[in-house]
C-alpha cells in the first residue's frame, strides 16, 4: 500500500456558469520516506494539486488516499509550507510557531510547548529574531519561520508549495540545504512543488513534470539516481545528472512549445492596483 | 528593541505632529531647510485662523448695524422720532437692555467664555461648601438608613460638558457592544449577512430624532412606575443606536474580507472556531473595525447634541437649547462658545481613537 495515493483526480472550477477543468486524470503514488518533486510552469495548477493533497480543497472526481484512508479536510499529519509564507503579521516569530505547536500538542504544558518552539526556531537559526514580527524580517527569514512552523508540528509528511520561489539564488541554496538536512535527520515523506528543475534534481528522489493546465496532468516520472548527500558543484560534472537534467528540460520545452502553438490568441490583462483600505480613512 | 519615548514620537503617534515643529521653534533646533515646513505647518494655519476671526468680526459688525438700523426704523414708525432718538443713544451707549440680537462678535464670545468659567468657579465653590456643610449630617442619615442629601443646584457649563461626555461614552460603549459582535457574526456567515442586510440598509439612514422617539416609546413603557429620571438612559441608548451602523458595516466587511492566506493557515493548523476568530479573524480586521469605531464616535458626538435637546437630558445640547430659549443679551455668544467647545471636543475624540488605533493594530501596509 502506498503512503500517499492520488487516483484519477479531476478538479474543475466553476465561475459564472462556465467550468474550467484545472486538473485532469492525475495519478500519483508516493512511498513512505520518499522525496518527490513536481515541476511545472507557473499557472499549471500546482497549487491546486497541493491543496487537494493537504485537504484545503476536495477533488471533483477521484480520490486522494493518505495511508490508505481518503483525505477529508486538513490534518496535523501533513504539514504545509505555503508559497507566500502566510505568517500572521500581528504575531512575533515565536508566537507564530507557538500557535501551531499548541494546536498540534494540546496536552503539553506551556513550558514544554515553549521548549519545542525554541528548538525549532533555533533549527532555522532565528533565535535572535524570535521576538520580531514578520515585517521586520527579510523574505528568507520569513520563509524559515514558515518552515519552522510547519516542522514544529512534527508532521509525518511535509508538503511544500514553491517554498523558495520568491527568494534570491543564494538564500535559496542555503534553505534547500537546511530543508534536506532536516528531512535526512527525521526521514519524513516530502512533496516539493517547484518551477526550478535544478532544485528538483538536487533535492528529490523522483521528479514528475506537470503538463500545464487547463487539463493539467502529470507527465512521465524521472528517477534521480544520485547518492546523498549531494554536492552542488560535483553534481554539475556527473554524467547521470546531466542526462536527467537534459531529459527533463527537453520534455518541459516540448510541452512549452506545444502550449505556445495552442495559445496563439492573446489576452490583455486589466490594469489593477490593490485597494488600500487603511490609509483611505486616516 | 526598546525605543526611547520622545515628544516627537508621541505627538506624531497621536496625529499632532505640528506640536513638534512649534517646540523646535523655541528650542532653536529649526534648520534653514525646515523653514518652509515651519511656514506651512505653523504660520499658514495661524494666519488662516486670524483671517477667519477678522471675517467673523466684520460680518458680525455689519449684521449688528443692519439689526440696529431696523430697530430704530421700527421705533420711528411705531412710536415717533423721540423714541427713535432715545433708542439710538441707548444702542450707542452699549446698554444691555436695548442691544440688537444677532451674530455675536469674537470679542463678545470670548467674554462670554470667561463669564461661563467664572460661573463655573462660583458654582463649584458653592457645591464644595454645600458638601462640606452636609457631610456630617449625611453620615448620620446614612447610618440611620436614610438617603443622603445631594446638591441639586444648577449645573455649570463645565459640568454639562462632562455630562455630555458621559452620555456619548455610554452610547459609544453600547454601540461597540452591539455592533462589533453582531458584525463578526454577520461577516462570518453569508446566511446571517443576507438576513440582516435589509435591516441594516433600512435602519442606517434613519434620523437621530426618530431614533430618539423610538427609544422613548420603549423605555417609557419599560420604566413604568419607576421614579428615576429616564432622560439619561433614553439619550444614551438613542446615541448608541444612531451611531452603531458604521461599526456594524465595517466590522462585517473586515471579517468577511480576511486574507485567504490567513484562513488557509487557520485551516491547516486546525484552529478551533474561537481560536480562529480571536487569533486570526479579529486581528486581521482590526484596522477596519477601528475605522468604523472612529466614525461611530464622531457620529455619536454629532447626534448627541440633537438628542440631548429632545430628551431634556443635561449636557451641551440642552445648554444650547436653553440659551436659545433664554434670549438674554449674551445668549447668542454662549451658543457660539458651546459650538466651539463641541467642535474642539469632537476633534480631540477623533485623535483619541486614532491613538488607540495606532496602539492596537499592526501596520497592514507593510505586512505580508
Amino acid at each position: 500500500m502506498a503512503y500517499l495515493e492520488l487516483n484519477n483526480i479531476y478538479k474543475t472550477y466553476e465561475q459564472g456558469g462556465s467550468e474550467t477543468e484545472v486538473l485532469s486524470n492525475i495519478n500519483l503514488t508516493i512511498e513512505e520516506g520518499e522525496f518527490v518533486a513536481i515541476v511545472g510552469f507557473t499557472g499549471s495548477g500546482k497549487t491546486t494539486l497541493v491543496n487537494l493533497i493537504n485537504g484545503l480543497l476536495e477533488p471533483t472526481k477521484g480520490e486522494v488516499l493518505f495511508k490508505g484512508k481518503p483525505v477529508q479536510g486538513t490534518s496535523h499529519e501533513r504539514g504545509v509550507i505555503f508559497q507566500n509564507y502566510s505568517l500572521l503579521p500581528w504575531l512575533t516569530v515565536g508566537q507564530n510557531v507557538y500557535m501551531a505547536v499548541k494546536e498540534a500538542f494540546p496536552k503539553k504544558s506551556k513550558s514544554e510547548l515553549n521548549a519545542i518552539v525554541a528548538d525549532y526556531v533555533e533549527m532555522v537559526s532565528l533565535t535572535p529574531a524570535i521576538n520580531k514580527r514578520p515585517k521586520e524580517l527579510s523574505g528568507g527569514m520569513r520563509q524559515r519561520v514558515a518552515v519552522a512552523r510547519a516542522l514544529a508540528m512534527k508532521p509525518e509528511m511535509i508538503i511544500m508549495d514553491e517554498p523558495l520561489g520568491a527568494l534570491d539564488a543564494l538564500t535559496r541554496g542555503n534553505l534547500q540545504d537546511e530543508i534536506l538536512n532536516i528531512w535526512g535527520k527525521e526521514k519524513r515523506t516530502a512533496l516539493l512543488i517547484t518551477n526550478d528543475v535544478d532544485e528538483g534534481i538536487y533535492m528529490a528522489d523522483r521528479i514528475i513534470p506537470l503538463r500545464p493546465g487547463p487539463n493539467a496532468t502529470l507527465g512521465p516520472e524521472f528517477k534521480i539516481d544520485l547518492d546523498r548527500p549531494r554536492d552542488k558543484t560535483e553534481m554539475n560534472d556527473n554524467p547521470n545528472f546531466k542526462n536527467t537534467r537534459n531529459a527533463i528540460i527537453e520534455y518541459l520545452m516540448d510541452i512549452g512549445a506545444e502550449r505556445k502553438v495552442e495559445a496563439s490568441e492573446g489576452f490583455v490583462l486589466p490594469e489593477l492596483t490593490p485597494k488600500d483600505f487603511v490609509n483611505r480613512f486616516k | 528593541m526598546k525605543q526611547s519615548l520622545t515628544l516627537g514620537k508621541v505627538t506624531k503617534f497621536m496625529g499632532l505632529g505640528f506640536l513638534t515643529t512649534i517646540k523646535d521653534l523655541f528650542t532653536g533646533k529649526l534648520e534653514k531647510e525646515d523653514f518652509k515646513n515651519f511656514l506651512r505647518k505653523v504660520v499658514v494655519p495661524i494666519a488662516s485662523i486670524l483671517l477667519f476671526i477678522g471675517l467673523w468680526h466684520m460680518g458680525s459688525k455689519s449684521l449688528y448695524n443692519i439689526e440696529a438700523e431696523f430697530k430704530i426704523e421700527k421705533a420711528l414708525n411705531d412710536q415717533g422720532p423721540a423714541a427713535a432718538e432715545a433708542l439710538r443713544t441707548c444702542i450707542a451707549s452699549g446698554d444691555s437692555s436695548c442691544q440688537p440680537n444677532t451674530l455675536p462678535s469674537p470679542s463678545q464670545v470670548w467674554s462670554s467664555y470667561q463669564s461661563l468659567l467664572r460661573d463655573h468657579n462660583i458654582i463649584s465653590a458653592d457645591k464644595a461648601a454645600f458638601i462640606e456643610k452636609t457631610a456630617a449630617l449625611n453620615e448620620k442619615r446614612l447610618a440611620e438608613g436614610k438617603d443622603a442629601i445631594v446638591y441639586t443646584g444648577r449645573p455649570s457649563f463645565v459640568d454639562q460638558i462632562f455630562r455630555s461626555l458621559q452620555t456619548v461614552f455610554a452610547g459609544f460603549l453600547l454601540a461597540l457592544l452591539i455592533a462589533v459582535p453582531l458584525g463578526i457574526f454577520i461577516g462570518l456567515s453569508p446566511t446571517l449577512k443576507s438576513s440582516f442586510n435589509w435591516f441594516i440598509q433600512i435602519f442606517k439612514p434613519v434620523s437621530p430624532v426618530v431614533w430618539y422617539l423610538l427609544v422613548f416609546m420603549i423605555v417609557k413603557t419599560l420604566l413604568i412606575g419607576s421614579s428615576e429620571d429616564s432622560s439619561f438612559t433614553i439619550s444614551f441608548i438613542s446615541v448608541g443606536l444612531c451611531s452603531m451602523w458604521a461599526t456594524l458595516v465595517n466590522t462585517a466587511m473586515g471579517v468577511s474580507s480576511v486574507d485567504k492566506d490567513y484562513i488557509n493557515v487557520a485551516k491547516v493548523l486546525k484552529l478551533g472556531p474561537f481560536q480562529k476568530i480571536f487569533k486570526v479573524v479579529l486581528p486581521s480586521s482590526l484596522p477596519l473595525i477601528f475605522t468604523g469605531l472612529k466614525i461611530t464616535l464622531s457620529v455619536a458626538w454629532m447626534v448627541l447634541i440633537a438628542i440631548e435637546l429632545l430628551a431634556q437630558s443635561p449636557g451641551l445640547g440642552l445648554f444650547v437649547w436653553e440659551e436659545f430659549q433664554n434670549g438674554a443679551n449674551d445668549s447668542n455668544a454662549k451658543i457660539i462658545v458651546a459650538m466651539f467647545v463641541i467642535g474642539i471636543i469632537g476633534f480631540l475624540l477623533d485623535r483619541l481613537m486614532l491613538t488607540i488605533q495606532n496602539w492596537v493594530s499592526f501596520d497592514k501596509t507593510d505586512a505580508i
